[in-house]
């Protein structure tokens, strides 16, 4: 993972990170770590490339970032919410009002 | 496709006739309207106030005229139309929460009715005593019923909960009619019997299909998707999320294509030809050509204090103005459905043609 970033090949990072989510875990500290991952993989992207990025996902992997978008809405730091709120507009774009009916809907979260 | 208003009281249900002249709805309260068509306009006609709590659901059973209504007081009533008077019978439904959906089977002998309290209650009438019997199907089920359907053989019934699973159960009744024969879902039918359980389908079910032969199955859950599962393909889930918002209504047309909607206002279709193979087709609703006609300056003005924007067309491009939470085949025999009806949360009723 970190090599991956590292070597700013973000694009792989991306879908390394969102590749097994912790949906059946009860323990906090793994979400909270997965999330810490994202949260960083996704700060590390440049503006101009979040809307390639978001077009390569397919439709699980677009509502999966929606979910780990919303969970990263819930804890703000420093800079998150902004970094946040443009990867929301573009999968907002890719997935529609359907993709966030998901998060609101998913009975097991991340 | 033509749109009536009944007022601005959302319509929670509606039922036809047989000869699609007469319409009851229910205006989100306890007492159900008969409307007639006279000319192009829909008369009220009668008014069926027995039940005391919000009505949840109608349905009218073409052949035999008779109409069950269920409500949130726990109770269910079969009326029949006796010297131009409807009158209510009660049938003893031994629910002890409210029913949320009824549904005639398609031989009209007995009715089904999801419930609250977990369980589904399949009705019949038993000349004898002459009253409506109740025999209830619990199995497996963890929460409310929120839909149901028949199959087309008169025995199986679908229903969708709130515990996010679609069931198939067997509605067989030995008092009233012979045993079933095999069909693709299964051939050991004895009552409540659970042929098929699907798993985790993301959302509460709102709404369960059958296909006219009934060898698929599609429901609409609140995850904003659609889902077929098909018998013939060893009882394989199919599912496809959706980028609108969740449908609530659903609706076999013909064989293969779907009609489904919801809180996006307006119908879409879908068709299933295959296992994997579901696919959104088209959005159904053609929004208004609007002519911007020419508008006076006193008028441009107005709009922009009263609201903020000088376009004086409605925000929806389509019929109805608010959720759809109803529809039901009009025209045209299950397996080539011409029409059929919406009734939404604006309190309109809108019937649309379905080009095959």
């Amino acid at each position: 993972m970190l090599s991956c970033t590292l070597q700013s090949n973000l694009m792989e990072a991306l879908k390394a990170v969102l590749k097994n989510p912790p949906i059946n875990t009860k323990n906090q500290n793994v979400k909270e770590r997965a999330e810490g991952l994202v949260l960083k993989v996704l700060s590390a992207f440049k503006s101009s490339d979040i809307e390639k990025a978001v077009q390569s996902l397919d439709q699980n992997g677009v509502d999966l970032l929606m979910k780990y978008i919303y969970k990263g809405f819930e804890k703000p730091s420093d800079n998150s919410s902004a970094v946040l709120l443009q990867w929301h507009e573009k999968a907002l774009s890719a997935g529609g009002v359907g993709c966030i009916v998901r998060v609101l809907t998913a009975r097991k979260t991340i | 496709m033509s749109l009536y208003s009944f007022g601005l009281e959302p319509l929670s249900c509606h039922a036809w006739n047989k000869d699609r002249t007469q319409i009851a709805v229910s205006p989100n309260n306890s007492v159900v309207i008969i409307y007639e068509k006279k000319g192009s306009e829909w008369v009220k006609i009668h008014e069926l106030t027995e039940h005391s709590g919000r009505i949840t659901g109608i349905d009218w059973a073409p052949v035999s005229n008779r109409i069950v209504t269920c409500a949130s007081d726990r109770n269910a009533y079969v009326w029949t139309l006796k010297d131009k008077l409807w009158k209510p019978t009660l049938v003893l439904v031994r629910i002890n929460r409210a029913a949320t959906c009824v549904k005639w089977s398609p031989l009209e002998n007995k009715f089904a009715l999801g419930s609250g309290a977990r369980l589904i209650s399949v009705c019949y009438f038993e000349k004898e005593n002459d009253w409506w019997l109740s025999k209830h199907i619990k199995k497996s089920i963890r929460s409310t019923v929120t839909c149901l359907d028949w199959h087309p053989n008169n025995m199986l019934l679908a229903a969708g909960s709130s515990d996010l699973h679609c069931r198939i159960f067997s509605g067989y009744i030995k008092d009233i009619e012979d045993k079933p024969g095999p069909t693709a879902w299964g051939s050991k039918m004895p009552f409540g019997e659970l042929l098929l359980e699907t798993k985790d389908c993301g959302g509460w079910v709102h709404s369960v299909s059958f296909s006219p032969s009934g060898d698929q199955l599609a429901w609409v859950a609140h995850n904003s998707s659609v889902s077929v599962v098909d018998a013939t393909q060893g009882k394989e889930v199919t599912q496809l999320t959706t980028d609108r918002l969740p449908l609530v209504s659903v609706l076999y047309v013909s064989p293969t294509e779907i009609v489904a909607a919801g809180h996006d206002c307006c119908p879409f279709q879908f068709s299933y030809k295959g296992l994997g193979k579901l696919e959104f087709v088209k959005k159904l609703d053609v929004p208004k050509q609007t002519s911007k006609g020419s508008m006076s300056a006193m008028q441009h003005f107005r709009n922009l204090d009263k609201k903020a924007t000088d376009d004086e067309i409605n925000e929806l491009g389509c019929l109805h103005q608010n959720s759809i939470t109803q529809l039901c085949i009009l025209a045209g025999e299950k397996a080539r459905v011409t029409k059929y009806s919406s009734v939404g949360l604006d309190g309109a009723m809108v019937l649309w043609d379905f080009k095959h």
